[in-house]
């Protein structure tokens, strides 16, 4: 899940805002209409739902479960041991999963912080060139750096895996953070810093006691999208670690992949284990990570 | 000087790091993954150093180009990128509209529509794996199965072990990854339109259907256009659902992505380094016009 931008959004100053607007001028209208248009949203529904369900049924059945005839049924006798020996198999991975994105999160957050605000305030001569030049790293395929890449983290002796990783993503992660913050800072009124400047507070005065603490819901925008992109990371993950060091996605590719008989019903407790923390995040901070989602606006 | 340095030192001390870390490892390196593509560096000898390499300027590219091997990845790329574009955008769209004006437990609808985007192509590949399984009749499982047990035999097929088209079948999940994604921009779309010309059209004796045609659809091209350079660099650079849900040296679903991958591990960094730039290439043509546009427009 890579890169955002743009929409002419107005910036998320609440995030998320854009789709909270309800519109309840018009007539209600009730009838034929309404009511296919509710049998369209269900079977939506239904069609995203179908791989929750098979992935939840799956994690519980036993391994006599596993015939194709019974592939859609509820399991025949409910059992956590796919779940137990998924636990096993990644409770390691998901921790030093833990220990790579959170850094790398907070580490992108205030470098893009930084940035959006000096781009925000500041205009010079080629102020724009400079930040499509920044931008331009969030679209790049990695594919085409990775070669260097990988000779330079060796010559400097960069260890693979956690390390490498959290450089990685705080690098690669300054692009979108950048955006996100530069938007915000873009809607702040201009008093508000000019206010400071009378007060003779410096450019950093400035930014550590005025912007920073209004910053916060752009924080967790671009710490919740941070985290996830970091979290789901598959590439990076794959030239710079390996089993022993890897994140989680690279563990349950292993385990999904690298067995000869394959045991869908580990794989399946697995890959919901593997995502529980970006969903939890999802259900609980949803609108912030609609808003991560929205405010990229490349559009100012 | 010292007042120069009072007006110039804090943003330049502000932005330094960023721009470094940028120069180096954005547009250096694409400079450095640039030379090592026209070498001879095809070995684990010559990629450790223990062999020297010389330069063979676009050899490496006129070979990759040329071979019918590469050409079956390009083509892949080719048709994923046409129908993950218009499946999420003709999805998003309706979903969008579906939920533009008000219903109840639009929210609900929403965060379903949207959740899929939250979890990572590779745990949403071992699912997908499954559903996308090929045997069909008694040994079917997954969608097969499904679609036996619904009276929808005929829809049976080999998904992704097709060699034409069973790049098609990893079109499905990545559609429905991103569609939730596709409808929140388009929704954000819709409620950016000032109800005043809703309003215009409608006094002006418009139907709701030119309303749409005429005043929604024409304020909703900027939306379309991030969507599909959104969707289409992201399809340019698909990888981590492939490597998931086939097998990595998998020729039917094999995009130069995976193509890369496997002349890394082999040792071939020369061929490595050239799709790298080759993709960088292809992204560049979709994103470049694109940042040079809002660009312009913002001054």
């Amino acid at each position: 899940m890579s890169a955002t931008l743009s929409t002419p959004v107005p910036p998320p100053d609440v995030a998320g805002e854009p789709l909270e607007l309800r519109r309840d001028k018009g007539t209600p209208r009730f009838g034929v209409g309404r009511t296919l248009r509710y049998a369209a949203l269900i079977f939506g529904i239904v069609i995203v739902l179908i791989p929750v369900y098979v992935l939840l049924v799956t994690s519980f059945k036993g391994p006599g479960d596993a015939s194709p005839v019974r592939a859609w049924n509820l399991p025949q006798i409910w059992t956590l041991e796919n779940w137990k020996e998924a636990w096993t198999a990644l409770s390691p991975s998901l921790w030093r999963t833990f220990q790579m994105v959170i850094p790398a999160s907070i580490i992108a957050a205030f470098l893009g912080s930084m940035n959006g605000f000096v781009l925000s305030r500041w205009s010079f001569r080629g102020a724009n060139t400079v930040f499509a030049l920044i931008l331009f790293g969030m679209f790049i395929p990695y594919q085409a750096v990775m070669i260097p890449l990988l000779q330079i983290f060796l010559d400097a002796g960069i260890p693979s895996g956690v390390p490498s990783l959290i450089l990685l993503h705080v690098i690669y992660g300054i692009p979108i953070t950048t955006l996100i913050f530069r938007n915000y800072y873009q809607t702040i009124p201009h008093e508000l810093v000019e206010a400071g400047r009378v007060d003779g507070a410096g450019m950093l005065r400035t930014y550590w006691s005025i912007i920073l603490p209004i910053s916060i819901p752009s924080f967790v925008v671009v710490l919740i999208w941070q985290f996830t992109n970091a979290w789901n990371d598959f590439l990076f993950a794959v030239f710079f670690s390996n089993n022993q060091n890897g994140p989680v996605t690279l563990a349950l590719n292993n385990l999904a992949n690298g067995a000869l008989l394959q045991d869908y019903g580990v794989s399946m407790a697995g890959a919901l284990l593997a995502s529980l923390p970006t969903l939890i995040v999802y259900i609980i901070l949803g609108k912030y990570f609609v808003g991560g989602l929205m405010s990229g606006s490349v559009k100012g | 000087m010292n007042h120069r340095f009072r007006r110039y030192g804090p943003p330049i001390l502000l932005l330094a790091p960023s721009l470094i870390l940028m120069a180096v490892f954005v547009y250096g390196l694409i400079g450095a993954n640039f030379s090592t593509s026209i070498t001879d560096n095809h070995s684990a000898a010559t990629a450790t150093g223990v062999e020297p390499t010389s330069t063979v300027w676009f050899e490496n590219y006129t070979r990759l180009l040329g071979s019918e091997d590469f050409q079956h990845s390009l083509i892949n790329l080719f048709l994923y990128t046409v129908v993950f574009l218009l499946g999420t955008l003709a999805i998003g769209f309706v979903w969008a509209w579906l939920l533009d004006k008000p219903i109840k437990g639009e929210g609900f609808f929403r965060s379903i529509y949207l959740f899929p985007m939250a979890v990572s192509f590779i745990a949403s590949g071992v699912v997908w794996r499954w559903l996308l399984n090929s045997n069909q009749g008694e040994n079917a499982s997954g969608l097969n199965r499904l679609f036996q047990m619904i009276g929808l035999d005929f829809l049976q097929n080999n998904w992704w072990n097709n060699v034409t088209f069973g790049i098609l079948a990893i079109t499905i999940p990545a559609i429905w990854q991103l569609s939730g994604y596709v409808m929140a921009l388009f929704l954000a779309g819709f409620r950016g339109i000032p109800d005043e010309l809703r309003e215009a059209g409608r006094m002006d004796g418009a139907s709701e259907w030119q309303v749409y045609r005429h005043v929604l659809f024409p304020q909703l091209t900027p939306i379309m256009l991030s969507a599909l350079i959104i969707i289409g660099h992201m399809s340019l650079k698909s990888f981590d659902l492939i490597m998931s849900i086939s097998k990595p040296a998998n020729y039917q679903t094999k995009v130069p992505a995976v193509d890369m991958y496997l002349a890394k591990a082999s040792f071939d960094y020369a061929d490595a380094a050239a799709i790298g730039t080759i993709l960088l290439v292809l992204v560049a043509i979709v994103v470049v016009p694109y940042l040079i546009k809002t660009n312009r427009q913002e001054k």
